[in-house]
């Protein structure tokens, strides 16, 4: 219809589709083994547009609806793929537009205290009364629920999980989230991109490279320009950085939760003596605000090159070190090993990607499938594990931790002179970007609307959690209560990179 | 004791040193609790790479929770309330029962062994009736694992104790230190495997690793510390105060039976400063012991810990069957 819209790789394709074209592209991708990656919409007074991205093969397939007047309802594509559910009661939650077809009617981001539709600011179309969320339970002898959060012991984000649970056994878990909505979308809209690469970067704090990488893509794909070389393989050597920092975390974390707190004191110290460098050699600990829109923000230059790919080689001999203590520790392995199961063909139902998918024997990597720069210059083996449990996770981690070592030093020492930053032009008012990530969490998913000049109209961020916490659900029944903890820093899906 | 009758004057002075000695012995075990906490700490911090916060840590939270004002959850009833005071005095009573200096108490012949496995009973059963009081699930959550883990521990913990009242053929706590600090340096199997088990019985009864995790913040996994979650300011105060007695004694109670050199058998000033010295020596080793064996253990999972107790109540039986065995 548009060919100006048509991003500009090769592995991103949108569809312009009607109300039946949009449920039949569904229906085709649920039966020719697509998964879904993200559900999001755009609504103003002259423009409703309803997106749904699947991935299939190594191709990212959009189907884009376009409706035009008074709206009443959307098409709803939760028959073909239930783990859209939420992202669709998010949508009537922002929009205030209801979606026909689809079975779950509770409120998701909205905990009933929004007066009125957030995003339009009309009065809400239904009217819920205050009160308790409707939670699924479970009757029967000796079954009894446990409520926990949204305020935890620990210093973690706000979340609520309603476990049925018969004495020790978990039967059902069910997430209440929404606790850290701080409206994204609505800030994300009219704004130029200088301030929404600030937005991006904020979405998860965690995840800031990732989230301001696909925005990025999202802008220069609609703009329809290239970054010069070195600034990809930069975004690349910061994505990796970043994938280290939290698999090292992540590491620890999940040894000090199953009560082996010396593995998350030497993990923490690897995570920090990377974050300092990452301080000394890019300004900030987190690299946060390197990425813009048109290349990377910083040069490191020459001279830190051999300091960072020492480092890397220091931290790698560690890491193995503690790989080796935490195989040979009887007491951790029995703890990771069969606890949170989800099974590879449950995985693939939901369309997993990311750390817990490559656990779960999904063979999703972007950096192996697509294999832009700097990833086809470097060699890369991708990890995976078909156990699915807490141990198969770990697992994932260390094989990834250890290769994105090897890939940074790699990058550093394949390093392109050069550029890093293009003032990027002026784009068209009405042409739309796809970014599609490999975050450490997963997939990670940008769409923006420009409107001419630097401004952009609109952006939605879709992080991995999106599909990780229906997942982390499908996987606790059967599990001891005392165990969650461990099975949910395993899948650790992000908060706020959900709450938006 | 001939003598006391034809001097009362003696008798008199007697009992005073007594006396002096049995509250030299309850004051040192209730004022040091804290500190052997803070060494076991400061032992772990050590070993996990961390900077310590010093052997004063615990006065240091013990101090700023007493100065705190207590926060009563809506529908706590007066059992909540008394709880703390219970536990802690059960704990005091305990001190005074437990030959950690002296073997010399005069309370001792108040109480034995199995009164003394009733005093941690009724400091227990008290701390999770109150948990179950507030109606929060973190609360019976902790009290159902807490009493799950007791009534397995406990017949280990009576077969220990009986183990030792064969050997010195009294159930009373200072016979049983004083038989067993009195003989000749010989090695009895049973007190081997006795020692043993005991040690399982403190891990878990102490709510420490690998049964329950004494640091963790995952309100879930918790077993002692999901009953303390409603307390707060003295309260909390007087049972982190009692659970640290609870570590101190449970020790106590190890060295008295098979560490039991260098106790005193007297209330005489040097008795009870030597027996002061050996305790100190002792239990900074334990400490020690007790922090590497933490910082290398993994928690095990929930529904092991009976298999973990078995083992130490199989430990127990081998050391009651072996006293028939190899030493009658």
């Amino acid at each position: 219809m548009d060919e100006s819209r048509s991003p500009c790789s090769p592995f991103l394709e949108v569809i312009e589709t009607d109300r039946e074209g949009y449920l039949h592209l569904a229906m085709e991708m649920s039966e020719t083994g697509g998964r879904l990656v993200s559900v999001w919409g755009f609504f103003s007074e002259s423009l409703s547009l309803l997106f749904s991205s699947y991935f299939r093969g190594e191709r990212l397939f959009t189907g884009r609806l376009s409706l035009s007047g008074k709206i009443s309802d959307l098409p709803s594509i939760t028959p073909f793929f239930p783990v859209a559910s939420r992202m669709e009661r998010s949508i009537r939650d922002l929009w205030g537009i209801s979606f026909s077809g689809a079975q779950d009617h509770r409120r998701w981001l909205d905990h009933g205290l929004w007066e009125r539709v957030p995003l339009t600011q009309k009065a809400q179309p239904e009217t819920f009364g205050e009160g308790d969320y409707p939670f699924v339970r479970v009757e029967g002898m000796g079954v009894h629920e446990i409520p926990v959060g949204p305020v935890h012991a620990g210093m973690i984000e706000p979340g609520h999980f309603r476990f049925q649970v018969v004495g020790e056994k978990v039967l059902r878990m069910e997430e209440r989230l929404g606790y850290s909505h701080r409206g994204i979308d609505g800030l994300s809209r009219n704004i130029p991109w200088n301030r929404g690469i600030k937005l991006a970067g904020r979405v998860s704090g965690d995840t800031t490279v990732g989230h301001a990488l696909a925005y990025s893509l999202s802008i220069e794909s609609a703009i329809g320009m290239e970054v010069p070389k070195r600034a990809r393989f930069l975004r690349g050597l910061l994505l990796e950085r970043e994938r280290i920092a939290n698999h090292l975390g992540d590491l620890g974390a999940l040894a000090n939760d199953a009560g082996l707190s010396f593995g998350l004191s030497q993990f923490l110290i690897l995570k920090e003596d990377l974050l300092r460098q990452n301080k000394s050699v890019f300004g900030h600990r987190l690299l946060m605000d390197l990425i813009s829109p048109g290349g990377v923000r910083k040069d490191p230059g020459p001279l830190p090159i051999a300091e960072m790919s020492g480092e890397a080689s220091r931290i790698l001999q560690e890491v193995e070190i503690l790989e080796m203590i935490f195989e040979q520790h009887g007491g951790l392995q029995d703890r990771f090993f069969g606890t949170g199961t989800l099974p590879p063909e449950t995985a693939q139902k939901m369309g997993l990607c990311g750390v817990v998918g490559r656990a779960s024997g999904q063979p999703f990597d972007l950096r192996r499938l697509w294999k832009e720069p700097p990833f086809d210059e470097t060699g890369f083996t991708q990890a995976l594990e078909t156990g699915g449990d807490v141990r198969a996770r770990v697992a994932v981690r260390f094989f990834e931790v250890k290769e994105s070592l090897r890939l940074v030093q790699e990058i550093l020492l394949k390093l392109p002179s050069g550029d890093v930053f293009l003032e990027p032009p002026s784009g068209e008012s009405g042409k739309e970007g796809i970014g599609l990530v490999e975050g450490w969490r997963g997939e990670i998913l940008c769409w923006s609307r420009l409107e001419g000049g630097d401004i952009v109209a609109a952006s939605h961020f879709h992080d991995p959690s999106w599909i990780l916490w229906p997942a982390l659900e499908m996987t606790i029944p059967g599990n001891l209560v005392a165990d969650f903890p461990l099975i949910n820093k395993s899948f650790n899906p992000s908060y706020s990179g959900h709450d938006l | 004791m001939t003598q006391t009758s034809t001097v009362p004057h003696q008798w008199i002075a007697d009992l005073l040193f007594k006396g002096l000695g049995e509250l030299f012995q309850t004051a040192s075990v209730i004022f040091f609790a804290p500190i052997f906490l803070g060494w076991v700490n400061l032992c772990r911090s050590c070993l996990q790479s961390r900077r310590p916060a010093g052997i004063l840590q615990p006065y240091r939270d013990l101090l700023k929770l007493l100065r705190k004002e207590v926060v009563l959850a809506t529908g706590a009833s007066p059992l909540f309330r008394i709880t703390p005071y219970i536990v802690f005095g059960s704990m005091g009573l305990a001190a005074a029962l437990v030959p950690a200096v002296t073997t010399d108490l005069p309370f001792g012949p108040a109480a034995d062994a199995i009164a003394l496995v009733g005093i941690f009973s009724l400091a227990r059963i008290f701390m999770a009736l109150s948990a179950m009081d507030i109606g929060t699930p973190f609360g019976d959550m902790g009290a159902r694992r807490e009493m799950m883990i007791a009534f397995l521990a406990e017949p280990a913990t009576m077969m220990v104790l009986f183990t030792a009242s064969l050997i010195s053929r009294s159930t009373s706590l200072s016979t049983i230190a004083e038989t067993l600090g009195g003989r000749h340096f010989t090695l009895y199997p049973s007190l081997v495997f006795a020692t043993t088990s005991f040690f399982l019985i403190i891990l878990a009864e102490n709510s420490r690793l690998p049964i329950d995790n004494p640091s963790t913040h995952l309100e879930l996994t918790m077993i002692h510390e999901a009953m303390l979650l409603e307390y707060s300011g003295r309260h909390l105060a007087l049972m982190e105060w009692g659970s640290s007695i609870k570590l101190l004694l449970y020790f106590s109670i190890l060295i008295s039976f098979f560490l039991p050199w260098g106790i005193s058998h007297e209330s005489s000033f040097g008795g009870l400063l030597s027996g002061f010295a050996f305790l100190v020596l002792k239990l900074f080793i334990l400490g020690t012991l007790l922090a590497i064996l933490e910082s290398t253990l993994a928690k095990l999972r929930l529904f092991r810990a009976p298999e973990f107790l078995a083992a130490a109540y199989l430990l127990a039986v081998i050391a009651f069957l072996s006293h028939f065995i190899l030493e009658v």
